[in-house]
């Protein structure tokens, strides 16, 4: 006979398949490490610095939180996410002691506050960068050139600041930008990292490429239509990094892919109408906060047609 | 290899999922397990009404000899599975309706000895009454799993035109070669059942739809389909091997692009779905008369040598394991039916149906559930076109309308949302639970 065992009994399936919720963390983890190294090369210690403040109180806020609403803290990696990515959306000059309050904003208002990952409205890290323009705006717009591991920086304006030169733009201007040699937030900077980064999720199946690919591509269009060079809104500002890491933030971008197309679209008229008609250069993170906010009504409007509906409709009338 | 215009193109569905295959035994030839000295059989082993006893304990019984029938239109008969004494009786749970179930126990002479079978010299005679008849005599129900009287499915009601025949090979659950096996070993019978079938409905077209990971099995039909003088008559579609593209209403859609109306049959759109285990059983019953008293099973996984197995039902599942060399490693888990939608079992005594394809002993631990991050995988493979993370979530908060509302009654439990979930959310679980206060409350009206 076989001996006596205890048998598991659990609901079917039995099979399951990767990625686990900390597992798709770390890899979007390691995707940033691309754009964080950007960073680190352009801006040297000031981006170790932001970066590590900013992980660290994420990291922290995250554990105290979670205590304190009676959870074990579970290091799912998505404190971790929100950590890199506010880092790499602030000026490299920003006082460390801001960096940790709106980290610390991040987590605890606008992801805990709502009831914790899966729960929030509004995209942690760029939620706290909107607290962080109202509140301590001029650090927030005070650029400068990178200068990597050099000692002084000069303060200087963005590509997008000065709007109106964007005409003049000359390839060698681009070339940096593409690469990220140029003023800007710590990890916008680089084109590039950040293809590398993004495309490295696309192939591994963890992001979606509706959101990113339509986004960018609406923007592009949109500068043509405006008579302006798509290229360059493309390389200058938060565009990239907001359309790949941020406006495909699972937790608050929309459920279907038809939502999340039709989300690709707005994100993009909307930023191109910022930045034209309105009075800030960068519209993205304003942009992208926007369409969080009506994320709830594109899922109602966007659900699957149920296999058989038409049938049913059809045969019944 | 296309010449003989019996292959149609290939078709491939963006729903399911690419799950491991685990076809350990693709290869092992059906072999015969040993008859149980017990013979655990179940009253109701199907959808529909259970069959009441016809023998008393300590009545001796044939192999064959019918011991249960019901006078309820949806029912099919039981047999003996083998000679002996009827010792007693005993519950079971009707994995089809998942409730307790009475079962027979047959204590067995070892004398393995039959009824006389009526075989029929010329099948082309029958009436269509008459295979009806012989195909509900030998308790006949679908052998893919969601055992439903054949009889019934071969009989659509008065004004319902049946045009197209799917002979279902898919086999798309992990683990489970049973068909596989019976298309390569026992083709003609498939074909010859299948043929009874065309001959019952007519139809204008019948398909046989094989996944592309049995390709030897694809070509052996084919050649037969030639052989047999059927080449204008039967197609073969091969399929995208994917779970769970071997379901009715997927193949239904698949195949002709017909979508099965919510709560309806696919009689509803002109489709007849059997699979090839069913037509295999169909010839025997009504060429040799043999009643349903064994099927081909896979006994796979975690165990020392896996086989397909020729099985008498009522056997136990762990004489079963056993004969395969019993457990190994740390397995504890053993799943009746394939690992996607079989459920799992913790009494080794539990008999093999007639609805068991397959049974898949592994290891597994409990995962904790986490809360739904918004993913969308679960909504993007849905092959019902759900959302899954949302009747979830609805379900768990008690907000049963809300399921209701959102059509979890369209969804066939296949597990797929469930196997990509990364925050590994029992969806299925969820669903069911829905379905059991939902269909409570109608009850209650
Ligand atoms: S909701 Fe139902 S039909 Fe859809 S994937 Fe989940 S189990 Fe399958
Ligand atoms: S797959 Fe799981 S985590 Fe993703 S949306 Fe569905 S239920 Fe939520």
């Amino acid at each position: 006979m076989t001996p006596v065992k205890k048998f598991l009994i659990s609901p079917s399936p039995h099979l399951w398949k990767g990625p686990s919720v900390s597992k798709i963390m770390y890899l979007v983890v390691l995707a940033l490490m691309f754009p964080s190294g950007a960073a680190v090369y352009f801006f040297g210690y000031r981006a170790l610095s932001v970066l590590g403040v900013s992980v660290g109180a994420a990291l922290l806020t995250e554990y105290v939180c979670r205590r304190m609403r009676g959870h074990t803290f579970v290091m799912d990696g998505s404190a971790l996410v929100t950590g890199i990515l506010f880092g790499l959306i602030l000026p490299p000059t920003i006082p460390l002691w801001t960096v940790a309050v709106g980290a610390i904003f991040a987590i605890a208002i606008v992801k805990e506050a709502f009831g914790g990952l899966g729960h929030n409205i509004f995209n942690p890290a760029l939620g706290a960068r909107a607290f962080m323009s109202v509140s301590f705006s001029l650090p927030m717009t005070t650029w400068v050139e990178p200068t990597g591991f050099g000692v002084d920086a000069v303060t200087s304006a963005t590509p997008l600041s000065g709007l109106s030169g964007w005409q003049q733009f000359d390839p060698a201007a681009y070339q940096a930008m593409f690469l990220g040699n140029t003023a800007g937030s710590l990890g916008e900077t680089s084109a590039l990292a950040i293809l590398i980064g993004g495309g490295l999720l696309l192939g591994l199946r963890v992001m979606n490429w509706r959101i990113p690919v339509i986004y960018v591509g609406v923007v592009s269009l949109l500068a043509l239509a405006f008579g302006q060079d798509p290229l360059f809104h493309i390389l200058a500002g938060g565009l990239m990094l907001g359309a790949f890491f941020m406006a495909t933030d699972y937790v608050t971008s929309p459920l279907t892919n038809r939502g999340k197309m039709i989300s690709g679209v707005f994100l993009g008229a909307l930023t191109m109408l910022i930045r034209h008609f309105g009075g800030m250069p960068e519209g993205v993170c304003y942009s992208i906060l926007c369409m969080n906010a009506i994320t709830p009504l594109i899922d109602r409007y966007t659900k699957e047609r149920p296999y058989g509906l038409v049938e049913r409709a059809r045969s019944a009338g | 290899m296309n010449e003989s215009g019996v292959r149609l193109k290939k078709k491939s569905s963006p729903y399911g999922v690419k799950v491991p295959e685990r076809k350990l035994t693709a290869q092992r030839p059906i072999e015969r397990a040993p008859l149980p000295e017990r013979a655990i059989i179940s009253l109701h082993q199907n959808i529909g009404a259970a069959s009441q006893a016809l023998v008393r304990r300590g009545d001796r019984v044939l192999t064959g000899q019918k011991i249960g029938d019901s006078d309820k239109l949806i029912s099919a008969p039981i047999h003996a599975t083998i000679s002996g004494e009827i010792a007693g009786t005993t519950m079971v749970i009707n994995p089809a309706t998942a409730r307790p179930v009475e079962a027979l126990v047959v204590a067995s002479d070892g004398a393995d000895e039959w009824v006389q079978l009526e075989p029929v010299e010329n099948p082309e005679a029958l009436s269509p009454k008459e295979i009806l008849d012989r195909i509900r005599e030998a308790g006949l129900v679908g052998l893919g799993g969601a055992a439903f009287p054949s009889h019934i499915k071969l009989a659509p009601p008065g004004d319902a035109r049946i045009d197209t025949i799917i002979l279902n090979g898919c086999e798309c659950e992990p683990y489970a070669t049973s068909d596989h096996r019976v298309m390569l070993e026992c083709g003609e019978k498939v074909l010859s059942g299948l043929n009874i079938i065309r001959k019952l409905l007519s139809p204008e077209t019948t398909y046989i739809a094989i996944e592309d990971n049995k390709e030897d099995a694809i070509e052996h039909m084919e050649d037969l389909i030639v052989a047999m003088g059927f080449k204008e008559d039967i197609k073969i579609v091969p399929l995208e091997s994917k779970y769970p593209m071997g379901a009715e209403r997927i193949l239904t859609k698949l195949l002709l692009g017909r979508e099965v109306p919510i709560a309806g049959l696919p009689l509803n759109v002109g489709v007849v779905v059997h699979n090839v285990s069913t037509t295999k059983a169909i010839h025997e019953a009504v060429v040799e008369g043999k009643p349903l008293v064994e099927r081909v099973i896979t006994v796979t996984g975690a165990v020392n040598s896996p086989k397909n197995l020729l099985v008498r039902f009522g056997t136990p599942l762990g004489s079963l394991i056993e004969y395969c060399g019993g457990i190994v490693g740390k397995a504890n888990k053993v799943i009746l039916g394939g690992p996607m939608m079989g459920f799992a079992q913790f009494d080794l005594g539990f008999p093999t149906m007639k609805g068991t394809n397959s049974v898949v002993v592994k290891e597994d631990t409990i995962v904790t559930e986490q809360c739904c991050i918004r993913c969308g995988r679960c909504i993007e493979i849905c092959p019902m076109h759900l959302m899954p993370t949302l009747l979830a979530k609805y379900a768990k908060a008690g907000r049963y309308d809300q399921c209701k509302a959102a059509y979890v009654d369209n969804c066939f439990e296949c597990g797929v949302c469930a196997y990509v979930c990364p925050a590994k959310i029992p969806i299925v679980q969820y669903i069911e639970m829905a379905k059991r206060e939902l269909a409570k409350r109608a009850a209650k009206k």
